[in-house]
């Protein structure tokens, strides 16, 4: 078996005191799409947060494609390769879509022309934002706000990419326009970890699937067959 | 003709200040960070001028060759090891700490350089003039005004423009979703209070020039950056200079009305902005 391109080990974190995550393995394929799901307050958010170096985390507990890369500040994660979909979309106001846009490519890991993402694949993918390219970013609706930080976080050209519940607050219809495109971010050799409380929608994107219930993982596997049953008692806990 | 003067006086004055409020504009109306030190930074600088035309046979040009690096030095000193470690939503911490430095400088000034006014010596320029239509004006206040319009328009096209620009902007909305994007907010703050302080470093050899400076007026010139900061509209560079342009006017007025209220109306036009618009007058919309 190959390196995974992303891995955690043993991984423990949270806010000062505060004990989120007890110790989780989760690893990620080159290639693969992985769901995390998990109930409010599971500790997925703070998982991502803790891969990301935006919580400290020891050296050794998060590795990416073999080497030691816990608690790298976010800023050196994106040059190395990840990045991330936040939650709530965390745009920057007072800024286009376009300039939005353009933060991500200044300090992306390969330049616009090299790497797989463009901001004019993007505008194909997301016709709309082409059309409001010039607007600030709080004249968008949530779906198109989606859009751009989707867009932000793909030019930074990353290998493996993080998305913090993608879908959240967002109506059905659109919903399935972002889950859309996830196919074609994977088909650009991207990896994706998709943190979701949805989960047939989890499970529909993803090639494995992980449960977390208050700060562990209760449940790994291929997604396809693992039932819902056994879902429903990892999600909940029996 | 008595007003008209007392306007283009004041537009002079306003140019002055539009120096003091640019890089308060930055730090406090883009980054929010609230330093309480500004104006007495600025005064350090002068007297460091002062000081070094004293010992070195430089021309104004040359003084300002020499006090801007340090006044980049100083800025980015000052970001990396005090206000890197207050930066965050919460503008109180900021606030703080520049307020105990802003003490500390004073009387490390008080020290080195005792309470004595001091100014530069003049050579000439402080004291020329020139008339345009029976309006006398100095040479020194037009070369300020032109200055401070020209820092004003390359600062602002800068932030617009310019991959740093963009960077500080983003830090600004949301640090750690900057960060997320690869943006690495403390050396982008760190480079953004250099410049603040560079500008101050330009300031500092007018301000020497056109009047005297003495420890204790690092306040002064706070509350006059803050208030041009505010008039014009947080977050805006040019709304700074408009409200650095409001305040020097409105002093230049009261002055002609009666020589001890020319600061006294500042303050109060202030106040009147603070009360019908106090998102200021060319603030962002929200």
């Amino acid at each position: 078996m190959s390196t995974p391109i992303l891995s955690t080990h043993a991984l423990t974190g949270g806010y000062g005191d505060f004990q989120a995550l007890f110790g989780i393995d989760l690893h990620l394929d080159k290639g693969e799409v992985i769901s995390l799901i998990g109930a409010n307050g599971a500790g997925k958010s703070t998982f991502l947060k803790s891969i990301f170096g935006l919580l400290p985390v020891n050296a050794d507990m998060v590795r990416f494609e073999g080497s030691p890369v816990g608690g790298t500040p976010a800023h050196q994660m994106v040059g190395k390769g990840i990045s991330m979909v936040p939650e709530g979309r965390r745009l920057f106001t007072g800024m286009t879509v376009e300039e939005n846009m353009r933060v991500a490519i200044d300090n992306a890991r390969l330049p616009e022309a090299e790497g797989p993402w463009s901001r004019e694949r993007l505008f194909q993918l997301f016709p709309i934002l082409k059309e409001k390219r010039r607007q600030p970013i709080e004249n968008l609706s949530g779906g198109q706000q989606q859009m751009v930080a989707i867009s932000r976080a793909l030019l930074c050209q990353p290998k493996v990419l993080l998305c913090d519940e993608i879908s959240l607050g967002l109506a059905p219809k659109v919903i399935r326009e972002i889950h859309a495109v996830l196919p074609e971010i994977s088909a650009a050799g991207t990896s994706i970890v998709l943190v979701e409380q949805d989960v047939t929608l989890a499970r529909e994107a993803s090639d494995r699937l992980y449960c977390m219930l208050e700060g562990r993982i209760t449940l790994s596997g291929i997604s396809q067959d693992i039932s819902r049953e056994a879902i429903a008692s990892a999600y909940f806990g029996a | 003709m008595q007003w008209l003067d007392a306007i283009i006086q004041g537009v002079l004055l306003g140019g002055m200040y539009a120096q003091y409020a640019l890089g308060m504009a930055l730090m406090f109306g883009v980054m929010r960070i609230v330093n309480i030190a500004h104006g007495d930074v600025m005064i350090l600088l002068s007297l460091i001028v002062i000081s070094l035309a004293g010992v070195l046979p430089l021309g104004n040009i040359g003084l300002i060759v020499v006090i801007v690096p340090i006044a980049v030095l100083l800025g980015w000193v000052l970001q990396k090891f005090i206000l890197n470690k207050v930066v965050g939503a919460d503008p109180l911490p900021s606030l703080i700490a520049t307020f105990g430095l802003s003490i500390a400088l004073q009387n490390l000034m008080l020290e080195v350089w005792s309470a004595d006014t001091r100014s530069l010596p003049n050579s000439g320029i402080a004291s020329a003039s020139f008339e345009i239509g029976g309006i006398y004006m100095g040479l020194l206040p037009v070369l300020v005004l032109i200055c401070a319009v020209v820092l004003t328009g390359g600062l602002d096209a800068v932030l617009r423009y310019s991959r740093f620009g963009r960077g500080l902007r983003a830090a600004a909305a949301d640090t750690e979703a900057a960060a997320m994007t690869g943006v690495d907010p403390k050396r982008i703050y760190a480079i953004a209070t250099a410049i603040a302080v560079a500008i101050l470093g330009l300031a500092a050899v007018f301000a020497a020039l056109r009047a005297t400076v003495s420890p204790s007026d690092g306040s002064a010139q706070l509350i006059y950056a803050f208030e041009a900061v505010i008039i014009g509209g947080m977050g805006s560079l040019w709304g700074a200079f408009l409200g650095a342009m409001v305040l020097g006017v409105a002093q230049a007025i009261g002055l002609r009305i009666d020589p001890g209220l020319g600061i006294l109306f500042g303050h109060l036009v202030f106040l009147a902005v603070l009360a019908t618009r106090p998102e200021g007058i060319m603030a962002r919309k929200k």
